[in-house]
């Protein structure tokens, strides 16, 4: 009953927003797209990071491959075909990187992942002064904002529906048993490997569509704009802000802080950086847990104290 | 009896230490044998290796003719063999059903959910931990998450049980109750390797004990045998005790 509910409310929200270009205009439209793009890459990064708790900080560079894929063939191949090769791109590249670093654990995948956003970024503008002789390129496609953000909704639908089958599948235990404690996990019979690369490519490959979907909308494109390392930490922070570990928490966290941001960057350009290491630092101290995980706590708190007797003794059991 | 696990010339060596040196012994179909030795004589080290955890640096392990060495612990686990950790590993953020459920999931033949929940109540109740379903698996008390991790490893329907120091750290009565719960498992027929100290629970359940000092096999016999051994009374007790 309830999740028919859930499912049949879910479809009207998600209906509503495919309608929403209708009435709206081009700032409408443009800030809602921007909306949608980070929930889709909260999303993405959760799906894999959330459960593993492998932080990665290599979000902008599948997001700038998908980006400059589209900037390099979009005048050569059909748009969704180009979509097909910034897919496979994508999922190559994240291959790679899974293959030689998800041996590596904690801040070493960290690094790793932030020096590697940095790497690709430095070899386009290398390849791109060097090689073809100019650093930025135009992108003029012969469709609207509308269109990109219709895509972008239809890849957001999708991307919670992966986080949704995985959560209810068996592989949702399995992420859980990866963040838990890897060495378990195998010996119960987890192949640990293929489950955290076979992730994190989907996890890669959402995000590089993202970048891809977008780039028709800067009009110019050049590495420092889409390789910007802001776009990873505004990703790690919603994510972490609404709770990485949970379906929605992504959701919950990118929706305010993307108001937020928008707000801060139109009134206070220049102090943005500042306010936004603030808030990073914020986030991390007061809720770990993430804003669901808060809420979760404190309504598990308040039920036991609702009941007696039993709940005494469970409590009992967590203090010794 | 056909003999289950086979250890050849298992052998570890870290940088210039060797911790298990030519280590041979092999265990038949449905027996319990103790490992023993002192501390640091390459007990633990032996059973990460037959358990995949850490890759030997020579010799072959083989279960019912199998080779399981330079096989990953995921492929070792669904070949039969399970073990518990020296240090208890729960995952902690799950609860105690779902520490059970996961090994039930993802062993070799994973059923239904449904059925695997049946499974793990039936687990939970062979290690006395029946209607402890929801309860938070870190915040169990040590006897409990040994029981829990005891279940974890059975619910992969091992061949092979690997007990890591699984009656360490238990009071009298646990340990009475850790012992029956053990020789329980070996009437089903499961064969059971334990590296133990606690020497009232090797008599109990051991007929059989391989003794290791320094990374080498020393003893292998009769438990009450092995243990009037000279070599091995000297290898516990140092030099200066040994009277026979």
């Amino acid at each position: 009953m309830i999740t028919a509910f859930s499912f049949a409310a879910l479809a009207a929200v998600f209906a509503a927003l495919a309608a929403a270009p209708f009435f709206l205009g081009t700032y409408g439209i443009g800030f809602l797209l921007g909306l949608v793009g980070y929930v889709t890459l909260a999303s993405a990064w959760a799906l894999f990071s959330g459960p593993t708790r492998y932080v990665s900080l290599a979000t902008v560079a599948f997001f700038g491959i998908g980006a400059y894929t589209v900037a390099v063939l979009y005048e050569t191949l059909p748009s969704w075909l180009v979509l097909v090769v910034a897919a496979l791109i994508g999922l190559f590249v994240a291959l790679l990187v899974g293959l030689s670093t998800l041996r590596l654990a904690g801040v070493y995948f960290v690094i790793f992942t932030f020096g590697l956003a940095e790497l690709i970024r430095q070899l386009v503008t290398w390849y791109e002064v060097n090689v073809t002789g100019t650093l930025g390129r135009y992108l003029f496609v012969d469709y609207g904002p509308e269109v990109v953000y219709w895509k972008l909704l239809a890849l957001c639908a999708v991307t919670l529906a992966i986080g949704y089958f995985i959560k209810r599948s068996r592989w949702g235990l399995a992420l859980k048993m990866i963040g838990d404690d890897e060495v378990v996990a195998e010996h119960c019979g987890l192949p640990t490997a293929r489950v955290k690369l076979a992730l994190f490519a989907a996890s890669s490959v959402i995000i590089t569509l993202v970048g891809a979907i977008q780039a028709p909308r800067w009009t110019y494109i050049e590495p420092t704009i889409v390789f910007n390392p802001t776009i990873s930490f505004l990703t790690l922070i919603m994510a972490l802000l609404g709770g990485a570990g949970r379906l929605w928490g992504p959701v919950v966290g990118a929706v305010p802080l993307f108001l937020l941001f928008e707000w801060l960057s139109a009134n206070f350009p220049d102090h943005y950086s500042i306010i936004l290491g603030l808030l990073f630092i914020a986030i991390v101290f007061v809720l770990p847990n993430g804003v669901l995980g808060f809420f979760e706590e404190h309504w598990n708190r308040l039920r036991a104290r609702g009941s007696a007797g039993r709940t005494e003794l469970s409590q009992d059991r967590e203090a010794g | 009896m056909e003999t289950l696990l086979d250890v050849r010339k298992l052998t570890k060596r870290f940088g210039g230490l060797t911790a298990v040196n030519d280590l041979s012994f092999s265990l038949r179909q449905g027996e319990v044998a103790a490992l023993l030795g002192p501390n640091g004589s390459g007990k633990t080290t032996a059973l990460n290796m037959i358990s995949g955890f850490q890759p030997v640096s020579g010799g072959t392990v083989l279960l019912d003719g199998k080779r399981l060495t330079g096989r990953p612990a995921h492929w070792i686990s669904h070949a039969g063999v399970a073990r518990t950790f020296q240090l208890v590993r729960v995952l902690p953020s799950l609860n105690v059903e779902d520490n059970i459920l996961a090994a039930v999931m993802f062993r070799k033949k994973p059923p239904a959910k449904e059925t695997a929940k049946e499974e793990v109540q039936r687990l939970l109740e062979e290690v006395g931990l029946a209607g402890r379903s929801n309860e938070n698996a870190a915040s169990l008390t040590y006897i409990d998450q040994k029981r829990m991790e005891l279940a974890r490893a059975l619910a992969s329907q091992p061949k092979l049980l690997l007990l890591d120091e699984w009656l360490a750290g238990l009071n009298p009565s646990e340990l009475s109750i850790g012992i029956g719960l053990i020789s329980n498992l070996n009437e089903k027929g499961i064969t059971i390797l334990l590296v133990e100290h606690v020497m009232d629970a090797i008599r109990a359940l051991c007929p059989r004990a391989v003794v290791m000092n320094a990374g080498r096999k020393i003893a292998d016999g009769a438990t009450a045998e092995v243990l009037r051994d000279p070599e091995v009374v000297r290898a516990y007790l140092g030099g200066a005790h040994a009277v026979a």
